[in-house]
């Protein structure tokens, strides 16, 4: 296995910049989640590291060589597509083989390989189907085992789970950690499911519009997100946003209120941009003390044990809280709203984090 | 639900096509068993012990020169159908998959082909294959029939092949397969039901083609069948029993090419349904 280094990396589509001074390091043996909406470079910053890219500027080094102007093939990397991309007209095992059937590798090792991963995965009953013949978990693992028997520098997952459905997702999600940790492999995974980054990564890499946001530590990011966009992303259901001004006496939201907080780095009369998780807040009765709004609910989803309720404030901001157990609550309910103060996020004029 | 007599309309509708289609050539077939008077007296009487005679057969048989009639038509055919399929789903290929500069153009080109019927160039390729030292030879045929069918095959097979995923080529790229293994590993045996498309519809008309061989290969025992059938067609007598039964067995090659390529058609059609 083998780390990834990638330097001012530079993506132009005609005048259109799709990947923009991108720095990133994946160390050896981490797992490394890129997430982003559609459309924000994360399929082509992988693509860009598989070679199937070519880029504009910049450097990928894979293990400690410099990789730009090298083939796919040579980077010794393998690509587990969204699509998983088998080959129709051969059966499972030959789908595995393939790859080392044109490197000149012997027929016994061939066989040896497609075996061992076969075993990993599970798969050795099916080494004489053919693709058709599978399920969408199976097809999958296929792909995995073809990615496997290569023994790669670096794995690169394009979107693997989104074409399973929910159940068979959340399984081979955990079967993908376990491999993770089997092979201690390098990995870099794009997904645009957060909950998958979530669980599955060492390295978050938020990406949108071509720019890396943020990157770290799956919590480091939950906790301590550094701008508007990734505390957005990150988490669901996303966090509550209310803008308002820093005044001597806290920050004022306007038609909801004043918030008595603690106050920010920004000076007086700056407008910021209060963020909190739905976790972190609670409809309060009378008692306790602590920043609270009022608002009206509008709907109440019963998870079971948790549930989140929607609420309007008077000025018209949606924000959702979570609650647990019964609450009686019921749309129309006027409530108070308690936010913990430990867990409020600010964030600045230009969307980035005040601490 | 199908409604029954509607099926039954459409096999009654083409059952009736097929006999108007099939009716010249049954004509031809009985008839090239049937003694020579049978055929002008009686044409639409099978054969029968009464005026079955066989003696077309025997005089196709008896000519050497027809057996080497036979052998031209087949390498003709083989050859075109064998150097259209390859440099049409290469060119096919690469106008789909590579990006260059006059990409678009060339493709315009190729399909212009399809337009205008290869026989208005006649004269220029007379010339050409004259220059070339190539006229009676079964070369000359085989490249200008593979230029005639180029155009046409290009276009089906670049639709097919573009249907292809992209992730497929991208998973042989990083597989480490060079280009031409993609193409001869992954692209070929996909396409095959496409293939075999145009090999039908290469195969007919270049096995019935009187015309570049009659211009082309005249003479020198290069003469296709279909010339060859000629040799008994005469001014003032036509040996009709040798005509009808040259004609009959030259149905046979086609058919059995026919039979092979339209099983990797049915193929084809019904692994592309299971997906």
């Amino acid at each position: 296995m083998a780390e990834v280094r990638i330097e001012n990396l530079k993506k132009s589509f005609g005048a259109v910049e799709v990947l923009k001074d991108i720095d990133l390091h994946v160390e050896d043996g981490s797992f490394v989640v890129l997430v982003g909406p559609s459309g924000c470079g994360k399929s082509t910053l992988l693509r860009s590291i598989a070679g199937l890219e070519p880029v504009t500027d910049g450097t990928i080094t894979i293990g400690g060589r410099k990789v730009n102007d090298l083939a796919p093939a040579q980077r010794e990397i393998a690509m587990v597509f969204q699509s998983y991309a088998l080959y129709p007209h051969m059966d499972v095992a030959a789908n595995m083989g393939f790859g080392l059937k044109f490197a000149g590798t012997p027929k016994a090792e061939i066989e040896a390989r497609v075996g061992e991963a076969a075993r990993i995965l599970q798969l050795e009953p099916l080494l004489k189907r053919r693709p058709r013949e599978l399920s969408g978990g199976q097809r999958q693992r296929v792909a995995i085992g073809r990615a496997i028997v290569r023994k790669p520098q670096v794995f690169l997952f394009d979107e693997p789970l989104s074409n399973l459905d929910a159940a068979l997702r959340i399984n081979t999600r955990v079967e993908i950690a376990k491999l993770h940790k089997l092979l201690a492999a390098t990995i870099v995974y794009v997904t645009h499911d957060q909950v998958e980054a979530m669980t599955l990564a060492d390295k978050i890499v938020v990406m949108n519009h071509g720019r890396i946001e943020q990157q770290g530590k799956p919590l480091e990011l939950y906790y301590k997100p550094a701008n508007l966009f990734v505390a957005g992303f990150i988490g669901s259901p996303a966090m509550n946003f209310f803008p308002g001004t820093v005044t001597p006496d806290g920050i004022d939201l306007g038609a909801d209120g004043m918030l008595a907080v603690p106050l920010p780095a920004a000076g007086l009369g700056c407008k910021v941009t209060l963020g909190i998780r739905p976790e972190h807040m609670r409809i309060a009765g009378d008692e306790g003390g602590g920043p609270r709004l009022a608002a009206v609910v509008e709907l109440v989803e019963r998870l079971g044990e948790t549930g989140y309720v929607h609420l309007r404030l008077p000025s018209g901001t949606v924000a959702i809280a979570e609650i647990r157990g019964d609450t009686g609550l019921r749309t129309g309910d006027h409530a108070a709203v308690a936010l913990d103060p430990a867990h409020l996020h600010l964030f600045g004029p230009d969307g980035r984090r005040i601490s | 639900m199908r409604k029954p007599l509607s099926a039954f309309m459409v096999h009654a509708i083409l059952g009736l096509y097929t006999l108007l289609a099939l009716f010249p050539i049954v004509l031809v077939v009985m008839n090239s068993f049937k003694a020579k008077r049978a055929i002008f007296n009686t044409p639409l009487r099978p054969p029968l012990p009464s005026n079955f005679d066989p003696i077309g057969y025997a005089r196709v048989f008896d000519d050497s020169s027809l057996a080497f009639y036979y052998l031209n038509s087949i390498t003709v055919t083989v050859g075109t159908i064998f150097f259209t399929l390859l440099f049409g789903a290469m060119a096919a290929w690469a106008l789909t998959e590579y990006k260059f500069r006059w990409n678009t153009l060339l493709a315009l080109f190729l399909s212009i082909g399809i337009m205008v019927p290869i026989r208005l160039g006649s004269v220029a390729i007379i010339q050409l294959v004259a220059e070339l030292n190539l006229i009676n030879t079964l070369t000359a045929l085989i490249l200008v029939y593979t230029a005639q069918n180029l155009p046409l095959a290009i276009f089906i097979l670049s639709e097919f092949i573009a249907q292809i995923p992209k992730d497929l080529r991208e998973a042989a790229r990083c597989d480490g397969l060079s280009e031409y293994n993609i193409f001869f590993h992954i692209i070929l045996p996909l396409i095959r039901p496409a293939m075999a498309t145009v090999a039908v519809f290469t195969m007919i008309p270049v096995w019935n083609d009187l015309w570049f061989p009659l211009l082309l290969a005249p003479a020198g025992g290069k003469q296709t069948i279909t010339l060859g059938v000629q040799q008994f067609l005469g001014q003032y007598i036509t040996d009709w029993n040798a005509v009808l039964a040259a004609l009959s067995t030259a149905i046979v090659p086609v058919l059995l090419l026919y039979v092979i390529f339209s099983r990797q058609l049915i193929r084809g059609l019904t692994s592309g349904a299971v997906k």
